[in-house]
């Protein structure tokens, strides 16, 4: 398997290349802890006002918060660098990519493998397992089961809103920031419990892009907890679906955007 | 040349920065499209946040009603584009790196103007077509929140140009270190993430907790944001109105200083190879 130690090559380089120096790769460790707190700082802020939103407590949001932010930061880690995408087109040092007789898509994630975000990743564990402990849970089994999926699937969710933007940026270029709304702004939905939106938002953030899944739902199964109107908690189980139509989604997109590009010569 | 005529050829020379800055962002009307668009999603998810807390609240709410509370999403929101507080990046670090600097410094006008002013026009465009239709948006979604009388408007108009000035300033200075740091991205991410935070950008500062809230009072980053929500939606009127704008000036002030002493002493330390 010539390819695969080409992938392994590159990813091993991009490896060394962030730990080589190591004040910077402290520093972004640093950063991506700090991001990760200040998102947590922003929902104990909220708990300061509330005992209870949408129907779950400081110890319930934290479950929510924990797993939406760790299948994000996963997925952010694997693929979120294709989002540099729009500058490899401006630039047209995305033609290399195509020359090379390996997937356009398989190169582009095996480009670079962002290992600040661990320190991210780390801050969301910490707050699933304050939330595990915090809360009575009545079937550990099930929540068991739930939580697996929900960090197996969740984070293929996101993985597939990033490669669903990245597509989209072969027709938007200057309009990069379009696609945030759906990855930055999907990876802030999933960690709020979705009960307490609107009908209209409940839907884009339930089903159209299933931010719900990652994190709200699983953490319903997990107290027992039936769930509001449109989003029962037995929809959990749906997650594989929910996982398979983002990438559906993202396959078709990417497809049509690689072939939609025509260079610009030179 | 008689000085009247300099003075006026100085002033026609500093217009035409912010000119440039404002034709610069014309450019992009996609790239516009797109910041509202993510805007006014984030602000929709705000907005139930918010909302679903104001009415679960067992406090006060900082004295938060739905009008206010709308009016602080969405004007926020509104803002956005035209403060620099999101991506902390002034374009005089690029000239720093590359040496460009060198021609900038021997440009008639100071540094700071140089790069202040096409901020302030890139921003005054911002506001019209990414600004205006978020805050129409919200009063469509949330019901209405903008003040009735002309007051806050007048007020907010100033406050909103001195956060514009001052949040640029910010990263100007973040990006002058570069004449001493080589990689400012550490710095940077620090300064754009506690800065987004501490500007009241996901909560407002006055739902902090009283320690937090003092630890944001120490930093200018409420005035880049905060501020200026308050005193155009009117949350704040009259005396404390006119206070916003004074600590919002002191600030200003503050930064520009610190932004013409970095100038100087870049320019001492500052070594361009020849050729």
């Amino acid at each position: 398997m010539a390819d695969l130690t080409a992938y392994r090559a590159v990813l091993a380089s991009r490896v060394r290349a962030q730990t080589t120096y190591r004040l910077s790769f402290g520093l972004d460790l640093l950063g991506a802890l700090l991001v990760g707190l200040v998102e947590l700082a922003e929902t104990w802020v909220v708990f300061s006002q509330v005992d209870v939103l949408g129907g779950l407590d400081f110890g319930g949001v934290l479950l929510v918060f924990g797993l939406s932010n760790i299948c994000f930061s996963i997925a952010d880690l694997l693929v979120g660098h294709v989002d540099r995408l729009p500058r490899y087109i401006r630039e047209g040092t995305i033609d290399v990519f195509y020359l090379r007789p390996q997937p356009v898509l398989a190169q582009l994630v095996t480009s670079e493998i962002s290992l600040r975000r661990l320190t991210r990743i780390g801050v969301g564990v910490a707050a699933l397992v304050a939330g595990l402990l915090a809360n009575e849970i009545p079937e550990p089994l099930r929540a068991a089961a739930v939580i697996g999926l929900a960090l197996v699937f969740g984070t293929l969710i996101f993985c597939a809103l990033f490669v669903s933007a990245a597509g989209c940026q072969f027709w938007l270029v200057n309009g990069a920031e379009f696609t945030n709304a759906f990855t930055y702004g999907g990876s802030y939905a999933a960690s709020q419990p979705t009960s307490v939106f609107g009908t209209g938002l409940k839907i884009t953030f339930g089903f159209v892009v299933p931010a719900a899944f990652v994190g709200y739902l699983p953490t319903l199964v997990v107290l027992g907890q039936p769930g509001p109107a449109l989003l029962p908690a037995w929809l959990a189980w749906f997650l594989p679906v929910a996982a398979l139509w983002s990438c559906l989604l993202a396959g078709l997109l990417w497809r049509a955007g690689v072939r939609h590009y025509q260079g610009a010569g030179g | 040349m008689s000085p009247v005529t300099e003075s006026r050829l100085r002033a026609g020379l500093l217009w035409s920065l912010v000119r440039a800055g404002f034709a610069e962002q014309a450019h992009y009307r996609l790239a516009v499209a797109a910041g509202l668009f993510t805007n006014v999603v984030f602000g929709f998810i705000r907005a139930a946040v918010l909302f679903a807390a104001l009415d679960a609240s067992t406090t006060a709410f900082a004295g938060y009603d739905r009008a206010t509370l709308g009016g602080y999403v969405w004007i926020s929101q509104a803002l956005l584009g035209a403060v620099t507080l999101m991506v902390p990046v002034s374009p005089v670090e690029e000239r720093i790196k590359n040496g460009d600097i060198a021609v900038d410094y021997l440009r008639p006008v100071p540094l700071v103007a140089a790069f202040a002013l096409p901020a302030v026009g890139r921003a005054a465009y911002s506001l019209l077509p990414r600004g205006v239709p978020a805050v129409v948006v919200g009063l469509l979604t949330t019901g209405w929140f903008l003040p009735a009388t002309p007051g806050p408007y007048l007020l907010g108009a100033l406050s909103v140009a001195v956060a514009v000035v001052a949040s640029y300033l910010g990263v100007h200075c973040i990006g002058l270190l570069g004449f001493w740091v080589v990689d400012t991205r550490g710095i940077k991410a620090f300064y754009g993430i506690l800065g987004t935070f501490l500007a009241g950008l996901f909560v407002p500062v006055d739902l902090f907790p009283e320690w937090l809230r003092t630890l944001a009072a120490f930093t200018p980053f409420p005035t880049f944001l905060q501020y200026p929500v308050d005193v155009l939606s009117g949350r704040v009127l009259g005396a404390a109105a006119w206070q916003h704008l004074g600590v919002q000036l002191a600030w200003g002030l503050g930064l520009l200083a610190l932004a013409l002493l970095l100038e100087r002493l870049g320019r001492r330390h500052l070594e361009v190879q020849g050729g």
